[in-house]
C-alpha cells in the first residue's frame, strides 16, 4: 500500500515535470493550425478549434517568408562552428590535460573566466573586426565569431574526458615506440569520443541559440539565421503572425528535442567527467 | 631516387629531427594549444581590451575610434541615469531569483531523473524541449502565451473565477503579464527558469550520478528516510557541482538580452530593463558606443570576484 502510494506520487511528479517543459510547445503546435478569426475570438476557449484547422499558415511560412533560408543558414553556421570548435578544442584540451604540466592541470575552471566577459561588451569591438575582415552581413561573420562561445566550454568539457583516460595507456603506447602525437591519436582520442560527441551537441546548440551576434552582425535577411531571422521577419512592427511564428518555433524545437532527448544520458556523462576533473575529484 | 642517393636519407634525417623535436611534450603542447589560444586572444582578449578602451573614451557610432580618452566620465554619467539603476537592480534580482528557483527545481528534477522508470526516454525528450530551441524562439513562444489579450493563462484564470468580474484579481479579464513592473519581472524569471532548467538539471544530474551507489544504499539500510538522505548525503556531496551549476547558469542569465528584448523591451518605462539590453540600446540604438561599453563592463569586477570566490569554494568543498 505504502509502496504503491510512493510509486504513484513519483509518477505524478515525473508527469508534472514533463508537462512543465512541454506544455508551452504543445500550445504552440495547437496554434499553428488555427484560422486567424479563430485565434482572435475574444473570450473563446483557446484550447479547442472553434473553426476547422487549417494548414494555410504553414504554407505561408514556407512560401512567403525566408524561413527555409534561415533554417539552411543556421544549419551551415552550426556545422562550421562545430568543425572549428572540435579542431581547436580537442588538441587544446589534450595539451592542457597531459602536456603543459602543472599549470595546465589547474587551468580547468580558469577557462570559465572567459564567460565573465559578457557578449554585450564584446560585440562592439567584434563588429569592427567583422567589418575589417569584410564579413559583415554574411553567415561567415557568425562562423568566425561564435566559436568564442563554444571553444572555452568544449575545451573544459574535453579536459575532463582526457583526464579520465588513465595515463598508463599513453605511457604504454610510448613504450611501444609510438610518437606522443600518435599515442594521442590512436590511444587517447578513441577513449574521448563520447566527450567529443557531447561537445558537438553543445556547440551546435550554442551556435543555434546565440541572439546578439546574429542580430547585430547580419542585417541582410538572406544571410540571417533562425535566431535573428524569425523575430525580425515574422514580427513586422506590431503585427505578429502568431501561427507562422509558432510553426517556425515548433519545427525547430521538436526534432532537436528528440535528438537531444535521445542523447540525454550521453550529455550527462559529458558533464560527469568534466565536473570530476574540475573539482579535483 | 637512384640519381641522387645522397640527399634522400639526409632530408629524411632533417624531417625526422623536426618530427622528433615536435614530439617533445612542451613543443607538442604548444603546437596543440597554440591555435585555440591564438583564436581566443584574437576574438576575446583583444576585443575585451578594445571594449575597455571604448568605455574610457568618447567614441560614438559615427566616430568609433578611440582617440579621446575621458577617464571614468562614462561610468559616472551612466550611474546617474535612472534607467541604469533600474537595469542594475533588475539584472541582480532576476539572476538571483532564477538561480534560487533553478537550484530547487534542478535538485528535484535530478532526484526524479536519476531513477530508472518506464517511459524515461519520452520524459527526457519532453523535458529537454525548452533548451532545444534558440532563446529567441523560446521567448516568442512565451510572448504568445503571455499575450495581453489572448493569453490562455488568463482564460484559465477567468474560468476559475480568479479573474474577470467578481474574481479576486478582477474585474478585468487580463493580467497584462508583460505590461506591469513586477508581473513583468516575474514573467522574465519564470521564462528564464523554464528555459534553463534542462541544462541546470543535466549539470546537477552528472554530479548526482557520481555519488557511489553503496553510500546511498547503506543509508537506506540504516533506516534513513528520503529527505534525510537528500539533505545529509546527496546535497553535501553535490555542493561543488551545485556551485558550478550556479556559476554557469548565472553567467548565462546575466549576459542574456534576447528574453527582455523580445518579451518586455525593458518596459513599461524602464521598469524591467536589464544591463545587457540597456547597454545594447545605449551603445547601438542611440549610438553612444562609449556609454554602452561602460554599462556592459559595469558588472565585470563584481562577477570576477564572485566567480573567483565560487571557484575556490568548489575546490575547497571537494578537498574537505
Amino acid at each position: 500500500m505504502k509502496r504503491s502510494i510512493r510509486k504513484t506520487s513519483f509518477y505524478a511528479a515525473v508527469v508534472l515535470l514533463a508537462l512543465f517543459s512541454a506544455l508551452p510547445v504543445a500550445y504552440a503546435v495547437l496554434t499553428i493550425f488555427k484560422t486567424q478569426a479563430d485565434l482572435f475570438t475574444s473570450g473563446a476557449n483557446p484550447f479547442i478549434y472553434g473553426q476547422p484547422p487549417t494548414i494555410d499558415h504553414l504554407i505561408f511560412l514556407f512560401t512567403q517568408t525566408q524561413y527555409t533560408t534561415f533554417l539552411w543558414n543556421s544549419f551551415v553556421i552550426g556545422l562550421f562552428v562545430v568543425a572549428i570548435t572540435v579542431v581547436l578544442a580537442v588538441p587544446a584540451a589534450y595539451a592542457l590535460a597531459r602536456l603543459t604540466g602543472s599549470w595546465g592541470e589547474r587551468s580547468g575552471m580558469a577557462i570559465f573566466l572567459v564567460y565573465l566577459i559578457p557578449p554585450t561588451l564584446l560585440f562592439i569591438p567584434l563588429y569592427q573586426i567583422v567589418v575589417d575582415l569584410d564579413l559583415a552581413n554574411t553567415i561567415w561573420a557568425l562562423v568566425v565569431v561564435l566559436p568564442t562561445i563554444t571553444i572555452p566550454f568544449c575545451t573544459w568539457l574535453l579536459l575532463g574526458f582526457f583526464r579520465s583516460v588513465p595515463r598508463e595507456l599513453d605511457e604504454a603506447a610510448l613504450l611501444d615506440g609510438c610518437s606522443r602525437f600518435a599515442a594521442f591519436r590512436k590511444v587517447v582520442l578513441p577513449q574521448a569520443l563520447p566527450g567529443i560527441g557531447a561537445c558537438i551537441v553543445f556547440a551546435f546548440s550554442l551556435s543555434l541559440s546565440n541572439y546578439i551576434y546574429s542580430v547585430t552582425f547580419v542585417t541582410e535577411s538572406a544571410a540571417r539565421n533562425l535566431s535573428a531571422g524569425v523575430p525580425t521577419e515574422l514580427i513586422r512592427g506590431d503585427v505578429y503572425f502568431w501561427p507562422a511564428l509558432m510553426a517556425a518555433t515548433s519545427i525547430v524545437a521538436i526534432p532537436l528535442a528528440i535528438a537531444y532527448g535521445l542523447l540525454f544520458d550521453y550529455l550527462v556523462r559529458g558533464f560527469q567527467n568534466a565536473e570530476a576533473a574540475a573539482t579535483g575529484g | 631516387m637512384s640519381t641522387n642517393p645522397a640527399t634522400g636519407p639526409r632530408s629524411q634525417g632533417v624531417l625526422a629531427r623536426i618530427a622528433e623535436a615536435c614530439d617533445r611534450p612542451r613543443v607538442l603542447g604548444a603546437l596543440m594549444l597554440g591555435p585555440a589560444i591564438i583564436y581566443v586572444v584574437a576574438f576575446v582578449a583583444v576585443p575585451f581590451v578594445l571594449a575597455i578602451g571604448l568605455s574610457l573614451s568618447d567614441a560614438t557610432v559615427g566616430n568609433p575610434n578611440i582617440t579621446n580618452l575621458v577617464g571614468l566620465d562614462n561610468f559616472t554619467q551612466v550611474v546617474h541615469q535612472e534607467a541604469f539603476m533600474l537595469a542594475l537592480r533588475n539584472s541582480l534580482l532576476i539572476t538571483t531569483l532564477v538561480i534560487v528557483c533553478l537550484l530547487v527545481l534542478a535538485t528535484a528534477a535530478t532526484e526524479l531523473l536519476a531513477r530508472d522508470f518506464r517511459g524515461k526516454r519520452l520524459v527526457q525528450i519532453l523535458f529537454i524541449m525548452p533548451w532545444a530551441m534558440p532563446v529567441s524562439l523560446a521567448a516568442i513562444t512565451w510572448l504568445w502565451l503571455l499575450d495581453s489579450q489572448f493569453s490562455p493563462i488568463d482564460w484559465i484564470l477567468v474560468q476559475m473565477h480568479l479573474l474577470g468580474p467578481g474574481g479576486v484579481w478582477g474585474p478585468g479579464r487580463h493580467l497584462y503579464y508583460l505590461g506591469r513592473e513586477w508581473l513583468g519581472i516575474g514573467s522574465l524569471v519564470f521564462v528564464d527558469v523554464w528555459r534553463m532548467l534542462p541544462l541546470a538539471t543535466i549539470i546537477v544530474l552528472a554530479g548526482r550520478l557520481s555519488i557511489p551507489r553503496e553510500r546511498l544504499e547503506q543509508a537506506t539500510i540504516d533506516g534513513a528516510g528520503f529527505f534525510r538522505i537528500l539533505f545529509r548525503i546527496i546535497i553535501p556531496a553535490l555542493a561543488p557541482v551545485l556551485i558550478i551549476a550556479v556559476l554557469f547558469t548565472a553567467l548565462l542569465v546575466i549576459g542574456e538580452m534576447s528574453m527582455v528584448s523580445l518579451l518586455t523591451r525593458g518596459g513599461p518605462g524602464h521598469s524591467t530593463q536589464v544591463l545587457p539590453y540597456w547597454a545594447y540600446l545605449k551603445g547601438i540604438e542611440s549610438g553612444d558606443l562609449a556609454q554602452g561599453a561602460a554599462i556592459a563592463l559595469f558588472l565585470f569586477p563584481v562577477l570576477l570576484v564572485a566567480a573567483l570566490i565560487a571557484l575556490r569554494m568548489a575546490y575547497r568543498t571537494q578537498d574537505g
